[in-house]
């Protein structure tokens, strides 16, 4: 496990210290280059995991490392400049064009004073470009649509230049083909740029083909992880959503498919 | 680079027009009244809805990224209310003389302001991790309200001619005597300028939410005590020097967005620039307009601002 680039060890928190944690003696290791799909239920603590996982919240017990040192010995510059994350909804109070927004995500890389120069405008413009939103660039964010939103905000990741990305339910309110985008989006980048992800999600068939690792959710507790295959069976999928579902082997496609029967007795 | 080139361009455009129509004003000036009336009495007055006007808006600029909220300004967050409980405390009581014959006026305003906001954000940490800015507004409504009686209370307290010069001052009113009045509370507003131009990045960024800001390398804790207290102190300054101006606060913010964009590293040199400028043309308006007694600017800048407001709301959300 030491060959990993971002892990947990037996990591605890809880919001209100008294109360249950919410992300309970969870362990995990994300290797160089891998996607690792969080599945569970609504609060089994998945987006706190994430929030563990960029250093925003700092574990109650265990802890976070990044290749070899502790998340807390890295300050928030650092972290911002590995790690970038793209939330599950990002509003804007103000107008912000879609440039601007994308360009925010160079704040780590530049002094206090420091303008933005030519490079951090082309990193911003090829982040435009790799996400399909180049032609959106003067477009105001608040105007965009859902699939847009969340295109550019994963553009402004991008622009973060980080090695690791960890995106929370990233096609959580988008429609089908918005779905499909983003999806092989994250597989290009995976691929092409060797970027490490993590990645929330809901989407059961989305998880299978786009993960290589998937770590299951309960109440804070891992129950299971590993590969696709092995972890998405009928017992585990019961057991977390109290679901019976039929797994299947798509014929065209080769993937893997869950198929929800109905609410389990 | 030429993004950059291109952004600036607009804030040039902004700032010399209102650059140059407040000193088109104090030319004119210059040109009708003599030297002496010009130094003494016209320019410290200007000078002072400057400050006053740029300090406002730019309060409102902070306070409104912060709380990822249009309504925020020192107005609705009770910030305004502390510092005029703190200015009638002293003026009521008569402590205008309690530092060694330096006005306590700025320092009780500040206490004020910084007071009335502690209050609201502890009462809003309070309850969870961060700052909730729906509380912080709602909690800033109440406080107003609550502050405003205490002011209230406090004038019922003092005598006739105390309760006067309280109310006229609680208008708004730019009449300084003298360069010190503007001096001392000038220290205060450059290091709290000075503070939050080291922010504009932090801002737009804190304006896409807390996570975000975080996630790009943002410590937000630290940069959100900097900058509500550098935006309660400007506006516990400003209102030592010209009373509770209301509305400046809110409205300039917006429309120096309207101009220049969202950018806070424009925003923030333009609401300075054009809070100051809007404010000398609303002193302007309050001198001369209403015959030879003049009319306290926080009238004018209510009476321009409301319905100015209201249009501008009326056309953006069309």
């Amino acid at each position: 496990m030491s060959d990993a680039l971002l892990e947990a060890i037996e990591v605890s928190f809880a919001y209100d210290p008294r109360g249950p944690a919410v992300v309970d003696d969870v362990s995990l290791a994300v290797a160089r280059g891998a996607i690792v799909g969080l599945i569970g239920p609504n609060g089994s603590g998945k987006t706190t995991l994430l929030r563990l996982l960029s250093g925003t919240l700092t574990p109650a017990r265990g802890a976070v490392r990044l290749g070899t040192a502790p998340m807390g010995s890295l300050s928030r510059r650092e972290l911002a400049r590995r790690i970038a994350v793209v939330p599950q909804e990002t509003h804007s109070a103000f107008d912000f064009s879609a440039l601007e927004i994308v360009m925010m995500g160079r704040y780590p890389h530049l002094g206090a004073f420091e303008l933005e120069g030519a490079d951090d405008l082309a990193i911003a413009r090829d982040a435009l470009a790799v996400t399909g939103t180049r032609a959106l660039e003067s477009r105001q964010f608040t105007t965009l649509s859902g699939g847009e939103k969340q295109r550019v905000v994963i553009a402004s990741a991008l622009a973060q230049a980080a090695e690791i990305l960890l995106l929370d339910e990233p096609t959580a309110s988008l429609d089908l083909g918005f779905q499909l985008d983003v999806t092989s989006l994250l597989a290009r980048l995976n691929r092409d740029r060797g970027v490490t992800m993590v990645v929330s999600t809901h989407d059961l068939n989305l998880a299978a083909s786009l993960c290589t690792t998937l770590v299951l959710l309960k109440t804070g507790r891992v129950i299971a992880a590993g590969p696709p295959r092995e972890v998405l069976t009928r017992d585990h999928v019961r057991a977390l959503y109290g679901v019976d579902a039929d797994m299947e082997i798509h014929s065209r496609t080769g993937r893997l498919m869950v198929v929800p029967l109905g609410r389990a007795l | 680079m030429a993004i950059v080139v291109c952004t600036l361009a607009p804030l040039v455009g902004t700032t010399a027009i209102s650059l140059s129509r407040a000193f088109d004003r104090t030319i004119a000036f210059a040109d009708n009244v003599d030297a002496q009336v010009f130094f003494v009495a016209r320019l410290p007055r200007v000078l002072a809805a400057v400050l006053v006007g740029g300090a406002f808006a730019v309060a409102g600029v902070v306070f409104q990224a912060f709380l990822r909220n249009p309504l925020a300004s020192p107005d609705t967050l009770g910030v305004s209310s502390g510092a005029t409980l703190g200015a009638v405390v002293v003026i009521t009581f008569h402590l205008d003389t309690a530092f060694g014959g330096m006005s306590a006026l700025p320092v009780a305003s500040f206490a004020g302001s910084a007071g009335a906001l502690g209050v609201v954000y502890l009462m809003s940490v309070a309850r969870r991790r961060g700052t909730s800015s729906t509380v912080l507004l709602l909690g800033g409504v109440a406080l107003s309200a609550f502050l405003g009686a205490l002011n209230r209370l406090v004038q019922v307290i003092g005598d006739y001619t105390d309760v006067f010069r309280s109310m006229r001052w609680m208008m708004g009113s730019l009449d300084v005597g003298s360069y010190r009045d503007i001096v001392v509370p000038l220290v205060p507003m450059i290091l709290a300028l000075a503070a939050i131009a080291t922010l504009p990045r932090v801002l737009d960024l804190v304006s896409l939410g807390e996570p975000a800001a975080e996630s790009r390398g943002v410590d937000v804790r630290k940069a959100e005590r900097v900058a509500l207290v550098s935006a309660s102190l400007l506006t516990g300054s400003a209102v030592s020097i010209g009373g509770p101006v209301p509305f400046v606060g809110i409205i300039v913010p917006h429309i120096v967005r309207l101009i220049v964009g969202a950018d806070h590293r424009l925003v923030l040199p333009a609401a300075l620039l054009f809070g100051g400028s809007f404010l000398v043309l609303c002193d302007l308006l309050a001198r001369t307009a209403f015959g030879p007694a003049g009319m306290p600017v926080g009238a004018v800048t209510a009476l321009i601002g409301g319905p100015f407001f209201l249009w501008l709301l009326f056309r953006k959300f069309r």
